[in-house]
């Protein structure tokens, strides 16, 4: 069988179409964002523990950060 | 079950669905029901590196037609008995118990998945710098608290962005920014650079040049289309990820303001 490749290994080059600046006035760079903004636009890479769902670990994650919504990307449950 | 669980804070709960749509990895304990020499398992492993047909099992969530998944590979790792070890990568929505009660119809003998744990979830990996457990986010959200130091918040929280960074992509000048944040559909001449293998219907993350997702969209052109285009929409938007006024409001109103 040929091997597919995944998501993962997909090379992607950017081709430029138009030069431009960015005005340094409005945003910010991602890791540049000040803290509040930092962690309303964060994500958190867990490695759920055995035992809870996922549903419940991110609920913790939630009430431990008093946040006030929350998601997780798929379910990870037996 | 354990491993990677990525979880969205807040107004990046916006970007969830693309670690719903974005393959996984998994490392997998197989339990077979009868003794199978070593040199024959590997080869029905590979067998499943394939478009695999799978009904969703009786206690699921979704609806239990028959439908196709890719398994992008299986790599055999170990044997301890009938302890089989085994690393999957596969698109979402596979099911891996499922795949595992197959291999061992293959294999003749039976088999069930003893135990399973996801090393992947789209670009978030078990080796990545900023895995954390809950006890890491407990004691660095402690950490942030009391010492307000920035520095803390990047040991455990990653910007939205990276979780896009498997998508191909679309930089836009400052000036496009506002209406897509309106919701407008992206036009070529606010195209700066666009990513290569697009294709019609391709789900794209659209960036400014500091690097900030500001939308989820739908490619209504190829990459080559849209280094050509004048002008155009060359993508609809799906999701709006940034706050309007983030950027200045440089497009005309209708009354020609």
């Amino acid at each position: 069988m040929p091997r597919t490749i995944p998501p993962w290994e997909i090379k992607r080059e950017l081709l430029t179409k138009a030069e431009n600046t960015t005005n340094p006035k409005y945003g910010h760079t991602p890791s540049e964002r000040p803290a509040k903004e930092y962690i309303q636009y964060g994500t958190i890479n867990l490695d759920k523990p055995a035992g809870p769902t996922s549903h419940e670990v991110a609920a913790w994650v939630k009430k431990i950060m008093h946040l006030s919504t929350i998601g997780h990307g798929g379910t990870l449950e037996a | 079950m354990t491993g990677i669980l990525p979880i969205t804070l807040e107004d990046a709960t916006k970007v969830v669905q693309v670690f719903l749509y974005g393959g996984k990895e998994y490392v997998c304990v197989m339990k077979l029901h009868g003794d199978v020499k070593e040199e024959q398992i590997k080869p029905v492993l590979k067998e499943f590196e394939d478009e695999i047909y799978q009904r969703p099992p009786l206690r699921s969530s979704v609806k239990r037609q028959l439908r196709t998944r890719r398994i992008y590979y299986i790599d055999y790792l170990e044997v301890d008995g009938r302890n089989v070890l085994f690393k999957v990568g596969c698109e979402a929505g596979t099911y891996i118990r499922k795949l595992c009660f197959d291999i061992g119809e293959i294999l003749g003998v039976g088999a069930h998945m003893q135990e399973l744990r996801r090393t992947r979830s789209g670009p978030f990996t078990e080796t990545s710098a900023t895995r954390v457990t809950l006890h890491d986010v407990a004691y660095w959200f402690g950490e942030w608290e009391e010492k307000k130091d920035e520095a803390i918040l990047h040991k455990f929280i990653e910007p939205m962005e990276n979780a896009l960074v498997l998508l191909p992509k679309i930089v836009v000048r400052d000036s496009a920014v506002d209406a897509l944040c309106h919701g407008a559909n992206l036009t070529a001449p606010g195209v700066l650079s666009v990513g290569s293998g697009i294709e019609k219907g391709s789900i794209l993350g659209i960036f400014t040049l500091k690097g900030e997702a500001v939308a989820l969209a739908k490619a209504l052109a190829s990459t080559e289309e849209m280094l050509d285009l004048k002008h155009g929409a060359v993508a609809g938007l799906q999701r709006v990820l940034m706050p309007r006024g983030t950027y200045p409001r440089v497009w005309k109103t209708g009354s020609g303001a």
